[in-house]
Formats: C-alpha cells, structure tokens, sequence
C-alpha cells in the first residue's frame, strides 16, 4: 500500500500506514453496496417491476376483451397500446419513491447516518451519491419494466384500434419518458427522505405530491388551474411520457424541464438541511 | 490529539457543553468521566462533526475532522446510539465504510477477527446482542487503522470477559503511540485503564488531571498517627512534599506524603512512642463524587452515602 505513495500527497501519518482517501468514485461505491446488501431493496425493486409488468398488461387484457365483447369501459375508449402499457406506473412510481425514501430517511430511523457522515463528514458527497445511485436504478428498472410492458401489450392489443408497435411514431420516445420519469421519482424520494429525515414524514409528502395535490388543485378557480396545473410535478411528469399533448399539458421536452426543477429544488432542500443540521 | 477550545454546544436554552478547554495527547488513555448528562457524548459528537459547536472549536490531529482526506483513518470512534442499519450484516456494514476510503477487503476481515464477531459476521446486525453490538461498533472504529480511538461507553453491555479485552485493547492502542479517549460513567472502570481524566459536569470542565493527583488534591492516601510526642515527630518528618496537620494538644496527626512503613522507622529511629499507626486510602470513587456532587444532573431520590461505603470497600 505505502509503495502507492506520491509524494504531494503524502498523508501526516507515521511511515508505513496505508494511505487511504476519500473519493466522490469511493461513496459511490459506498452506497452501490449498500444499497443491494438489504433484503428491502430487492423486494421493493421486484414489487416495482412486477407491478409495471403486470398493471400494463391486464390493462392490455382487459382492453382487449372489451373489444371483444363489444361493450367498452369508458376510461379506455381512447386507450392505445402505449397508454395502456404504461398503466403500471403509478403504481411503480410508488414502490421506487417509498424505496428511494427509506434509501435516506433509513439511515436516519436506524442511526446508520451517524457512521455515514463520521466516514464522509463533508455529507454533500453522500446525498449527490445516493441520488444518483438510486436514480440509475429506478431508471433502468423502470425503463425495462415499460419495454417489456409495451413488448408484451402491444401484442395482446393488436388487430385492434389501439394496435402500435415500436416504429409507431413517439412510442419509443415515450417508453424512455416512462422510464426518466420513474428514475426522477426515485430521486426525488431519495431528497425528501434525506430532508425529512422520517421515513413516514418522506413517504406523506411524496404521496402527496404525486397524488393528492392534482385533486387539491382542482378546487381553485378554472383559470387558476390551467395556470398553475400543467406544472405540478406529477402533470408535468406525466407529459413526459404522454403520446400526444394539447393545450392542458405540456410538451415532453418542456415537461422533463419543468419536472427535472423540482427534482432539483427537493434536492437542493435536501443538501441545505443535510449541511445546517445535527446527526 | 484532540484538542478542545472553548468548545460549547446549546440547545434551545439548554446548555449541554459549556466553555471546555481540554487536549488529549497521544500514547495514553485518557478517560472522559462525568455524570450522564454531563455532555460527553455531545462532545464527542461535535470531535467527529455530527453536530456542529455554538461557539468554540475541536480539532484531531491540527485540523477540523471534516478537512481531513481519510478522516476514519484519523478518529475511529464508537458512540454512544446504534449507528447500524439493522437489516445489513456485520461484514456487509464494514465493507460500506471501508469503500468510502479504499480501506482493502483484508482490513475488513481483520478487524471482524480482532473484534471476535468471525462466526456472525454475515448475520444480520439487527439480530446481535447489546455485547455484540458493542464490539461491531469497536470493528468499525478500529477500521481505518486511526491514530486517534474515541470510544464512548465501550463497556456498557459486554460481559467480563468483553470488558478486559477492552481494557486491554485500550492499553495496547496507548502503547502503540495513539491517542485513545473513552468516556465512562464509572469511575472504577476507568481507575483500571485511564493515566490521564477529563472530568466534566453540566457540561464544564471540572478537572483536568491524572488519576495519581486526583488522588493527591482529594486529600491522598493519609497516614493517620497517634503518638507520645506529636511536636518532635512533626520535626523528625518535616520535608519536601510531606504535609502533616493535627490540633495542638491532640496526640493525633495526619500525614501526607510519606508511607506508614517510613513513619514507623524514622519514629523508631528517634525513640518516639506511636499508639496508632494506620494508613486511609481515599478511594478514586470518593474523589469523584466530591467532584461531581454538584453537577450530578439527576439526583436519586435517597442520598448516594451507602453507595460509596461500599465502593470504597471495593476499590
């Protein structure tokens, strides 16, 4: 180990003691291990995929054999085959939000946070690692989960009016929105846990957000709510992925905008509170 | 080295670290006693940068824990709460921290056998004991191979043969060079390992001494004597660093500083009768509770008396 020693970066210690060191690549490193070495990851990770897969295609199904049969749920007369594969994400986007809150706010209800930061006591690189970490995953779970939705739905539901296939113009464009949207809610509950520092107190807030908010604003005033609604995070989220929009909803690009800002306020949030506060 | 500079911590209008100045140096053990609440642990605390001082400063080794590029190779410490997560393994809790630093696997399994944890090592922490618990938490302190080992309570929750392996890994950190600072509640525990004590009540600096002049300044161990002729004994002892005191007309003196066993010779020498020639060692525990007896921040309801009868039996 001493033999690796370069001479502007010799440490005050004693001759002969390894030299060990702190990299950003390091707590990376840190938190990819710890993240898959607790059994809650992988079943929460799995209930998210299956969840994805599943939703989408008994959506798929159920669209189907209405056709079938001749008489149609009215939520699903304008359904295409993209739409209905992605039925499955708000319920993953739960799964990977709650388990990107107990990614951070876990640390904190257990008291694994205080070896943490004793390790890493300048915090900031703990936060930005987790996230990122977290987000990757989320992301790639979640963009496998709506290919093999969309693979598989898409199959069910053709012959019929909402028959598509990945040459369908926007249809890949839209499974990659899916999938960025539930890599960002995993971000975003990893910043809410780490501000919250609760896991309950994460999870009120993210399923707030994501869910009643939406419902809240349509209280206001109609031409408050046109003002203000295309920009909640979950509208502004979901026209990510949307195949087509009007004048309601935002455009994709915008939406990832509008969306990536609160991904990032939560985070600032988050970094402010991690920095000023006591462990 | 750890060195405080009127290190204070407030919560709200609490208190809990007043104003202490203290160093710990390298190559002893210096015991960190005070009644609970006293504000060790929140000293602690502040030494490794989970919470940040009101005023004040700390710094290891020159510099804030924070600034260092290896800070576990710095201060390993074991405080006081669980700082595990309880689904992960011991093994997989120790890989974590040694990522951060690119402390090798080797070291990892090292310290799993130094701290006697081999056969649990891939159990999940959640379901060890408070002993193993404790000794989980020494593997983590002791990974970064630091020069400095802050332990808070280490023998809360070990059995007696966990409690010498600790009085024995202090000391052969000690005489490795490094700096080793335990916080103890107990006196009597810390009378067997520490050389040097920082004692703290309500969170001010009481004394900062070994456990030889604690012993001293609390009145030392005094030769109680009684003899034919106080005033000429007082003569025949008289030198530096002994103390004798005793009422005029008494035939009774109390000695400092010079053993029974040199009093009855020099007594003998110059043919001076003694009646009574006695030795009364004043015990670390006594000393201690003279200290803190009025920063104890939580009396029990019945006076501590009986308590440190028996103590001092035992010390």
């Amino acid at each position: 180990m001493s033999t690796l020693t370069a001479p502007t970066e010799a440490p005050p210690a004693a001759p002969g003691r390894p030299v060990y060191r702190v990299s950003g690549r390091r707590v990376l490193t840190s938190e990819w291990a710890k993240l898959w070495s607790l059994r809650s990851t992988w079943i929460t990770l799995g209930l998210g995929l299956l969840f994805l897969v599943a939703f989408g295609l008994i959506a798929s199904s159920r669209y189907k054999s209405g056709i079938g049969s001749g008489h149609m749920d009215r939520d699903f007369a304008r359904s295409t085959a993209v739409s209905l594969s992605l039925f499955g994400t708000n319920f993953a986007q739960l799964a990977l939000g709650v388990l990107g809150v107990l990614v951070t706010a876990g640390e904190y209800s257990t008291g694994m946070i205080r070896s943490t930061l004793a390790a890493v006591p300048r915090r900031l690189p703990v936060l930005w690692s987790k996230a990122a970490v977290f987000g990757v995953v989320a992301l790639v779970i979640g963009t496998l989960g709506v290919f093999v939705a969309f693979l598989f739905g898409s199959r069910i539901v053709s012959g019929t009016p909402a028959a598509m296939d990945f040459s369908h113009a926007g249809v890949v464009r839209s499974l990659l929105g899916a999938g960025l949207y539930l890599g960002l809610v995993g971000v975003i509950g990893t910043a809410l846990g780490s501000l919250l520092r609760s896991v309950a107190g994460g999870i009120s807030v993210l399923v707030a957000t994501l869910m009643l908010v939406p419902g809240l604003v349509s209280l206001l005033p109609s031409s408050w709510q046109d003002d203000i609604s295309p920009y909640l995070p979950s509208n502004a989220g979901e026209s990510m992925f949307a195949l087509t929009h009007d004048a309601t909803s935002l455009s994709p690009g915008a939406g990832l905008l509008v969306f990536l800002g609160w991904t990032a306020l939560a985070l600032a949030g988050a970094a402010y509170r991690l920095l000023r506060s006591d462990v | 080295m750890i060195e405080a500079r009127q290190l204070t911590k407030r919560y709200g209008d609490k208190t809990a670290v007043d104003g202490l100045d203290f160093t710990v140096k390298p190559g002893t053990v210096t015991g960190f006693l005070g009644p609970n609440g006293a504000g060790k642990s929140t000293t602690m605390r502040m030494i490794v940068g989970l919470d940040a001082p009101t005023s004040g400063s700390v710094t290891v080794n020159g510099h804030h824990y924070a600034r260092h590029r290896a800070p576990l190779q710095e201060v390993g410490a074991l405080l006081e709460a669980k700082s595990i997560h309880p689904g992960r393994s011991a093994y997989n809790h120790l890989r974590a921290l040694a990522l951060t630093h690119g402390i090798p696997r080797r070291r990892v399994d090292d310290v799993i056998e130094l701290a006697g944890l081999g056969s649990v090592a891939k159990k999940r922490a959640g379901a060890f004991s408070l002993g193993m618990g404790q000794r989980l938490g020494i593997a983590a302190a002791l990974l970064g191979d630091p020069q400095t080992v802050m332990l808070d309570e280490p023998v809360n929750g070990l059995d007696p043969e966990g409690v010498l392996w600790i009085r024995n890994l202090l000391t052969s950190l000690a005489e490795d060079g490094r700096t080793v600072f335990v916080s103890s509640h107990l006196m009597s525990e810390m009378a067997l390992v520490a050389d040097h004590l920082i004692i703290v009540g309500r969170g001010r600096l009481l004394a900062d001494t070994t456990v030889r002049d604690l012993v001293r300044e609390a009145g030392g161990d005094t030769v109680h004597v009684a003899t034919e002729d106080p005033a000429r004994l007082r003569d025949v002892l008289a030198g530096p660093g002994v103390d004798v005191t005793g009422r005029i007309g008494s035939e009774e003196l109390q000695v400092t500083g010079v053993s029974a066993r040199e009093i009855g010779l020099k007594a003998a020498e110059h043919g001076i009768a003694l009646f009574e020639l006695s030795t009364r060692q004043v015990s670390l525990e006594q000393a201690f509770m003279d200290l803190t007896k009025d920063a104890v921040e939580y009396h029990g309801s019945t006076t501590g008396s009986d308590t440190v009868d028996s103590l001092e039996q035992t010390a």
